[in-house]
Parts: structure tokens; sequence; C-alpha cells
């Protein structure tokens, strides 16, 4: 179905971790270390990085970051619940979403198809066919390509998504709440620091000065709108 | 109070006036008395040394009885000054400045016997001494004898009693200055011993008040001293006391999270194949497709409750964070409900586009405990209730089942506390409110737990909308 490229030191973790989703489908390659994991991921293309932050040697923020240099493929944390420093730091780092230890094998199948559906979907809107311009922006909704100044940008896919909701209708403010549903398909229980940190690393790809931002801009007590430019 | 309704200070101004009242009067009293006597005998003395000196320099009566010149002669001689004089003789006299009715009976009989008597009298109000005598004459063998002839003289004490007066005037001053003086003195005391005591009770009341650190100043040595130091060692021993419970209570919460920490890396391996486990007991014969679902399903509960007491742990250490959010909070109760498959079972009345600036996960946990609760110990219909007022929001969740009891009542938030051990024992370990109580304290809100009317718990819920960051 899909490969994941999975990143756990614990052995019986990764051990329980690996039987279930290869029992769901995928094809699961599972490594101790992040060393190994990105050694082999030079070599051999993954869909989806399942990877805990917690790990002897380079630890998962720096795998996220390594990753996240060369491609743009979806990355879920594993995280211990009173790790809240660390999962802001994994978000900044570069993760798309995390999920809490110890998790269900269905609630990570189910974090893992959000992700995968992100990069994968065509927008749902089959007129705009045409580029639209948003100054030195242009989207290509059909082809899920970015430019600014007629250069592509490097977005990941979680990036991607919001970018794509917020620049549908410009001027709209969506709440943090309005973007976790449409975006990460999580809504109420999901964590708003998903959206913030997304926007950041949205920021730094498309802003010109990501401390007066114009295309991603934040109302303050409701949540961010594309524009008005 | 005291014994008479009075205070330290009160008691000891009035034993100091008393004590000052009583020497003086003494003092005064006594010096008072041996100062009169000693001037009125000394002016008595004089008086009759005078009269019996003059009354021997008088021309000799050489016959008798004496002819009216001679006792109009005798009068003229001895009444001098202020005093006035007397002389009788049988039915006759001579007088100046006095009637001889004036004269007290008394003297007169003491004088006819032939001594020298004097005696003090009040005359129209000033204090007067009648001396009296009578004449003698000189026999030839150079004796005297008494001639009959009565010789009196009255002499008035004015100046005398004037001095009196001034001396009992000064006694008076001198004991209203020295009862100011005791006043003042006692108030001097007063103020050195209750200073001292009323800083110690000061440092007791904030000691009582939870300040363990409190010391009371030691000032000199003197029992209040002592009273202070015995206080400072008393409070310094409670300090270390509390301190070292507070130490053993602090490391026997360490290690819970500790022991929780270490069983979560099992039970994330575990908990990661509960669905294989499930999945595949469908398959299995028997007692092992019994077996493997009942593993799935403790192992659920087992790291339900690491989890549980990791999330009690953080509180204990006060490192809760809150991650608020402007949350619909009729919105993210209706996610909770549709998450966990309750929508059907629970009656809600949930106004739209009630805004508060929550942490949604923790609403998720308190909500989710209360109608868990309400689900599994009441009955039919679960009601969730909200409503804003004022700053706050309010969170109702009510059911129709028996109502909580007074002692279930007081107890439901304690730790591990089941109120029917027979009955939930399977069903979580008893954290639950205890955590959704601490959830609500953290957004500076209440959680409390009643009984409506006319049967069935109620819990309610109150944050503040703007949250306490």
């Amino acid at each position: 179905m899909s490969r994941v490229l999975l990143i756990e030191d614990h052995h019986t973790v990764r051990e329980g971790l690996r039987i279930a989703l290869t029992r769901q489908g995928h094809t699961v390659e599972a490594f101790e270390t992040g060393e190994k994991a990105l050694a082999h991921l030079s070599a051999a293309p993954a869909d989806v990085v399942v990877l805990d932050l917690m790990l002897p040697g380079m630890d998962g923020f720096e795998v996220c970051r390594r990753i996240r240099a060369n491609q743009d493929l979806p990355i879920i944390m594993l995280t211990a619940r009173d790790d809240d420093m660390d999962v802001v730091a994994g978000l900044e780092a570069g993760a798309d979403d995390y999920v809490v230890k110890p998790v269900q094998a269905r609630v990570l199948e189910a974090r893992i198809r959000a992700v995968l559906r992100r990069s994968t979907t065509r927008a749902a809107d089959p007129v705009a066919l045409a580029e639209e311009r948003h100054r030195e922006l242009t989207i290509d909704r059909a082809a899920l390509v970015v430019r600014k100044d007629g250069a592509p940008v490097g977005l990941a896919p979680t990036e991607l998504r919001l970018l794509l909701e917020l620049s549908a209708t410009p001027g709209r403010v969506y709440s943090r709440q309005q973007l976790l549903e449409a975006v990460w398909e999580q809504g109420y229980l999901g964590d708003s620091r998903l959206v913030d940190a997304c926007v950041q690393r949205l920021r730094a790809k498309i802003e010109n000065d990501t401390t007066a931002p114009v295309y991603v801009q934040t109302v303050r007590g409701f949540g961010y709108r594309f524009g008005p430019l | 109070m005291t014994r008479w309704g009075l205070g330290l200070r009160g008691r000891l101004l009035l034993a100091f006036a008393m004590l000052g009242l009583t020497t003086t009067a003494l003092v005064a009293g006594v010096s008072y008395g041996q100062a009169r006597t000693v001037v009125l005998q000394k002016a008595q003395d004089a008086a009759v040394l005078s009269l019996v000196d003059e009354v021997t320099r008088l021309d000799p009566v050489r016959e008798l009885p004496p002819s009216p010149e001679q006792l109009n002669a005798i009068v003229a001689a001895l009444a001098e000054g202020p005093d006035a004089a007397a002389v009788l003789y049988r039915d006759g006299y001579a007088s100046s400045g006095l009637h001889p009715s004036e004269i007290p009976q008394p003297l007169r009989a003491e004088v006819r016997d032939g001594r020298v008597v004097w005696q003090r009298f009040s005359r129209d109000g000033t204090p007067t001494l009648a001396i009296g005598t009578q004449l003698r004459t000189k026999r030839p063998d150079g004796s005297t004898e008494p001639t009959g002839i009565e010789v009196y003289r009255l002499h008035p004490l004015a100046d005398e009693q004037h001095s009196i007066d001034q001396l009992a005037a000064l006694a008076w001053s001198t004991g209203a200055a020295s009862l100011v003086l005791a006043v003042l003195l006692a108030l001097l005391a007063a103020r050195g011993v209750l200073r001292p005591v009323s800083e110690l009770g000061r440092a007791a009341r904030r000691l009582g008040e939870g300040d363990l650190k409190t010391r009371a100043t030691v000032h000199g040595s003197d029992e209040l001293a002592g009273v202070a130091l015995i206080f400072n060692q008393t409070a310094e021993r409670l300090e270390r006391q509390v301190g070292e419970l507070r130490r053993m209570e602090a490391d026997a919460r360490r290690f819970v999270a500790d022991v929780s920490h270490e069983l979560r890396t099992p039970l994330a391996a575990m908990t990661a194949v509960t669905d294989v486990l499930d999945e595949e007991a469908e398959r299995l014969p028997g007692d092992a497709g019994k077996a493997a679902r009942l593993v799935s399903q403790e192992t659920q509960n087992l790291a339900q409750l690491v989890e549980d007491l990791i999330e009690i742990s953080r509180f204990d250490a006060g490192t809760a964070a809150l991650a608020c959010d402007d949350i619909d909070v009729g919105a993210a109760i209706r996610a909770t409900l549709r998450s966990r498959g309750w929508t059907d079972q629970v009656t809600i009345a949930l106004p739209d586009r009630v805004l508060a600036w929550l942490d949604p996960r923790r609403l998720d946990v308190i909500v989710a405990n209360l109608v868990g609760n309400a689900l599994r110990h009441g009955a039919a219909p679960v009601t969730v209730d909200l409503r804003a007022v004022d700053g706050w929001v309010e969170v109702t969740v009510s059911d129709y089942g028996p109502g909580l009891t007074p002692e279930v009542r007081d107890h439901v938030f304690d730790r591990f506390y089941k109120a029917d051990s027979a009955r939930s024992r399977s069903e979580g370990a008893g954290l639950g409110l205890a955590i959704a109580l601490e959830n609500a304290r953290l957004h500076g809100g209440t959680l409390v737990a009643g009984n409506r009317s006319p049967h069935g718990a109620v819990f309610s819920l109150r944050v503040p909308r703007g949250g306490t960051a």
C-alpha cells in the first residue's frame, strides 16, 4: 500500500509497530537509529516517516531536519504525553503531525492515511484550471505547484494543503479548529500547535519578511487568513 | 479576656497607681502628722514658758485681796500682741480681749488646784492655746505659795495653723506628682513588656498561618526573651519536620512518576499490537480467543492508568501547562461525544458560538470523564448543558440515577476513590475525576459535585471565558 520508514530505538515497540503496520498493508522498513534510516532513505524512497523523537545518537529533531532538507515526504512524530516542549520543537523541525505513545495501531494508521491524502489528492475544485496569481506567488491547484517569482517553492504536503486551503478564499478568516479539521482531519480534538508550527514553516518559505507576513496573516484571537494583498 | 476584664496594660497601670498612691499617702500622712505635732508642741512650750516667766516677773502682790487696779495692771502686762488675758480672784476679775466664761471649765479647776495647765481649743474657728496658772507669792523662807489669783492667757495659733496648712498642701501636691510619675512609669513598663508580647503574638499567628520561616525577635535576656527563644526553637523544629515530610512526599511522588515512565515503553509495545490481538481473537478457538481479548483490554486499561498517573504527577509537580485556544465550547463538547460514540446516549443543550479561551485537550478530558461517569454510574437520560454567564462558561453534566450519598460526595474527587468497589473494578482506576478537577483548576475554574431534584447526580464545571493566561 505505502512504504513506511519506521525509526524507533526500543526493540519491542519497533517490533510491535512493525507488526501492526504490516498487517494494515504497509511495507515497513524499521530502523533503530536515525543514521541507519537516513542511509537507507537516500537509496530507497519512502512515502511516510514514523519517527521516535528520543533516539540514541542523532536525535529525532535532527533526523527530521535532515529529511526535510532533501525531501517533502510527510513525517509523523512519536512522542510521550509529557513532552510538550518536544512536540513544539519537533513541529518546528518540520514534522507534519504527531501521535502520543502508547499508540494503538488504528490511531497511527488513521494519521498515516491523513498525511498521505494530503500529498496525493488533487484540489477538489475542477474549475480552477488556470494558475492563480497572488502578487509574486503563483498557485497551480491542478499540478499542486507553487511558484514564487517564477521559481518553484518546495512545500511539504501539509504546508501545501494549508496554503491551498487558505488561498481558496482570500481574506476569509479560518480558526485553528477549522484548519485542523480541513488539513489534518482532526478537528476539535487536535492540537492547534500543529497549525501554528505549519504556518511558521510556510511563512519561512513564501514570505519576504516573516516578521511582517503578507500572504498568511495572523488575526489575533481568531486564526489566520490569506491576504488581503 | 482577663479576670477583671482588663488587659495586661490596664492591670499594670492600676497596680502602679495603687502603689504610688499608697506610698505617697503613707509618707505624706506620717510626715504631716509628725510635723504638725512638732510645730504645735514648740509653740505651746514657748507660750507656756513665756507666761510662767512673765508671771514671776510681775510686781508681787503684797496683800489679798488685790485691788481692781492691781488686777487691771496685771492684765495689761500680760495681754500683748494678739494674745488675750484675764485675771480672776474669787468673784472679781479683769480681762482684755476675752470674757472669763470663755475659759474652758476643766482648765479653771486645775488652775485652782495650783498647777500650770494648758489646753488647745477652737475659738471662733481659730485654734487657740489657753494657758492658766496662779500667781504665787514668796514666803520669807524663799519658798512660794499660791495666792488664789488665777491668770489666763489665750494665745492664737493662727501662724502655726498656716504653716501646717502649707505642709498639707505640699503633701497633696507631692502625692499628685508621684501619682503622675507612677502612671508614666507604669506606661513605660507596660510598653516594655507588651511590645515583645505582641511581637510574639504576631509571630505565633504567622506560624499558624503556615509561614514556617517565622522567627520572633529576642530582646535582652529576660523571661520574655526566654519565651521568644523557646518559640524560635519550636518553630525551627516544626519547619525541619514539615520540610522532612514534604521531602518524603515529594520522593514518593517522584517514585510514582519514575515507575510510570518505566512502564510506558513496554506498554507502548503492547498497545501497538492490541488491535492485532483483537482481530485475531475472532479466529482463535474458545479460551485462546477470550484470553487474547482479555490481554488486549487490560493492556489498554493499564496504559490508561499509567498515563493518568503521569498526568497526576505533572499536576503534583506543577509542570502541567495549558495550551489554550479560542474554542467553540459547544462544538468541542459535540466532538468529545462523537469521538467516543456517545452522541446517541446523551441529551445535549449546547448553544452555538459560546467561545472561550481554553485548552481543548483538557476540556475533552474533563467532559469525557463527567459524561463517562454519568453513563456508567447514573441512569438515562444523561444531559450536558452549556451556559455562558458573565465572564464564565458553565458546563453541567447530570443524570437521573440515584445521585451521590453525602459520603460519596465528599470523596468523589479523591484519587483512587471508588463509590462502589464491586462494580467499578474494571472501569478505570478512579483517577478520572481527580484529573478532571485538576484540569478545571488549571484553567482557574471549579468543578463541583451535587445532586439534582428529585434524584440524580450533577457535576458542574465553571471556567473563566478569558482563561487565566
